[in-house]
């Protein structure tokens, strides 16, 4: 956890963004803090925040997303009171940004605001059991394009490795060492190492800080 | 880290088909599939393949044409509305005789429908996909390890035969993901001596045609191709049985429908009703053989679609009508529960509410 204003998390398509977004925002509103959370996704029109609507709404989080989301209406768009997040500083704002370079376009457009305000922490979710970032270098690679698209500095990385139902805790533990040399190679810390709730027990004091995570239903 | 990987169902069938030997990719994106492509362009200028995305469907399919004419392993991917625009090409392919791998991961139709998942083009995929008497190999993959075998399978049939290969696949197998486990593909030879590779002067040259203006010489054609469609029925049939050795009334579902079959089978014999799976991996050929069984075993069948019922009529070819074939299904995007299926097997088992 950061006690900066704007969290951002980004990544490789795929590798866990929505899920940790969430789960973050519901964090940030059990501590006490008023919370906004933003689907910036342009490019998915599958598992999006929205699918968590009514976990949120029941929560009190404020959800910012595409008047289209989840209608089958595949146009990508943002809806205009996305400025909130920038402008309406009472909030705590979790953004959800859309995967890779091409879903971190629309980032760009807000973030000159984000920057001069200053007071944000934008996470690398890694996932190094997906493709194309089965690496540190493959994925420092993604970062890098992330951060052109974006014109945004990542500020450090969060460990989401896993193989979705199958991953078990020596999963986890041994995706850790590949999180820091991604640290070593790019100079950012390892914010936390991400697990499913029912592992959180078995991995709570490997030393590293675990942010455990309820994922979102899944219809099969 | 562990050799498991884990991927979207679009994702395998990319990374397949690049482990067996595919470096040529022509598309035109459409939800949900769009994956395939977006890998491709990703991966392909790295290994000294071809990625191009082409201006249209039809465009896509005709570069197949071309590449599959010399030999070489080549590819296309869409979703329903863009597999009809490729039809066309389909049947030139097949007129042609030339190997290719077809995906279609379909989704809610007809028209341009929706973007959930559907699988309304069993017709279309099975009963020819275009104009003229032919057929392509239907592969249906009911997991994200499935998408990649059945794509390397299908590469394989495709040479085999010299034929067009269909990935049948739907929305949620395009888009869910599970750990997959890919391994080098060892790639058969098959005889390209009908490939237009440039004659050097040394032999008589290769023609790639589908025009054939003798009648007698088109018939001719036809007749031997489908001496093929015979081998192939006889030799690449391939289907899963489930709990089907005490079953009394026998399930049948491919693709996500199979899993969700699977679990209200589970469900039905935690309640005492006898129910089992047959799941065509291939939907043509199809598992006919292992209906007609069925047939003299079980009191009914159950066709558990996401269409409004379309293999339904080739599990009654198949098992000659001697038991009812009932219809449990979704359409339109829609996916049919394990309750809906449970309750469709209580109301059709003996002494069932029907």
């Amino acid at each position: 956890m950061t006690d900066k204003r704007i969290v951002l998390f980004a990544g490789h398509y795929g590798s866990g963004k929505t899920n940790i977004a969430v789960n973050y925002a519901v964090r940030l509103k059990d501590e006490g803090y008023p919370v906004l959370i933003a689907d910036l996704d342009i490019v998915n029109p599958y598992f999006r925040t929205k699918d968590s609507e009514k976990e949120l709404a029941e929560k009190g989080i404020e959800l910012i997303c595409s008047d289209f989301a989840n209608t089958n209406l595949d146009i990508p768009s943002l809806p205009k009171n996305m400025y909130r997040v920038v402008n309406d500083k009472r909030y705590r704002a979790v953004m959800d940004i859309g995967g890779d370079d091409a879903g971190a376009i629309a980032l760009g457009r807000f973030a000159p605001s984000i920057a001069e305000e200053n007071n944000y922490e934008m996470v690398f979710v890694a996932n190094f059991y997906r493709p194309l970032t089965r690496t540190a270098e493959e994925a420092y690679g993604v970062m890098k394009e992330i951060e052109a698209a974006s014109s945004l500095k990542f500020t450090s990385i969060a460990n989401n490795s896993n193989l979705g139902n199958e991953t078990d805790a020596g999963d986890v533990l041994s995706s850790v060492g590949e999180a820091e040399r991604l640290s070593e190679l790019s100079g950012l810390p390892v914010l936390f190492t991400c697990c499913e709730n029912r592992l959180y027990e078995e991995l709570k004091e490997c030393g590293k800080e675990i942010f455990p995570l309820k994922l979102q239903s899944k219809l099969f | 880290m562990a050799e498991k990987v884990l991927m979207k169902g679009n994702e395998a069938i990319a990374e397949a088909a690049i482990l067996a030997g595919c470096r040529h990719y022509f598309g035109y994106p459409i939800t949900p599939q769009t994956e395939i492509a977006a890998y491709m362009a990703k991966k392909m200028p790295k290994i000294g393949g071809c990625f191009l995305q082409a201006e249209s469907e039809v465009a896509a399919i005709n570069m197949v044409y071309g590449v599959a004419g010399t030999g070489k392993r080549v590819m296309t991917s869409s979703s329903s509305p863009g597999i009809s625009l490729k039809a066309e090409g389909l049947s030139y392919l097949a007129g042609s005789d030339l190997p290719s791998l077809v995906v279609n991961v379909q989704r809610g139709g007809p028209g341009l429908g929706g973007i959930q998942p559907s699988q309304s083009d069993y017709f279309q995929a099975t009963k020819g996909g275009g104009h003229g008497d032919f057929k392509m190999i239907v592969l249906a993959p009911s997991s994200v390890q499935e998408m990649a075998d059945l794509t390397i399978k299908g590469f394989d049939l495709a040479e085999k035969y010299r034929m067009t290969s269909m990935i049948l696949a739907d929305g949620t197998m395009g888009q869910m993901m599970e750990p997959v486990s890919l391994e080098e593909v060892k790639v058969n030879e098959y005889d390209k001596s009908w490939a237009v590779t440039g004659t050097k002067c040394e032999r008589k040259k290769n023609i790639i045609n589908s025009l054939s203006l003798v009648p007698e010489e088109l018939e001719k054609l036809n007749f031997a191709r489908f001496e093929r469609y015979k081998a192939i029925e006889e030799n690449e049939v391939m289907y899963e049985e489930y709990m089907m050795d005490d079953a009394e009334i026998c399930i049948a579902a491919f693709g996500i429908a199979a899993r969700v079959a699977k679990n209200a089978i589970n469900a039905a014999r935690k309640e005492g009703v006898k129910a089992g799976l047959i799941r065509p991996i291939t939907l043509w050929p199809f598992p006919n053989e292992a209906f007609r069984k069925a047939a003299d075993k079980v009191d009914c069948f159950i066709s558990v679609e996401l269409s409004m019922g379309q293999m339904i009529e080739d599990i009654r070819l198949a098992s000659e009508c001697k038991k009812p074939v009932y219809l449990c299904n979704r359409v339109g995007g829609m996916i049919p529960s394990p309750e809906l299926v449970l309750e469709s097997i209580k109301a059709h088992c003996k002494g069932g509410t029907k």
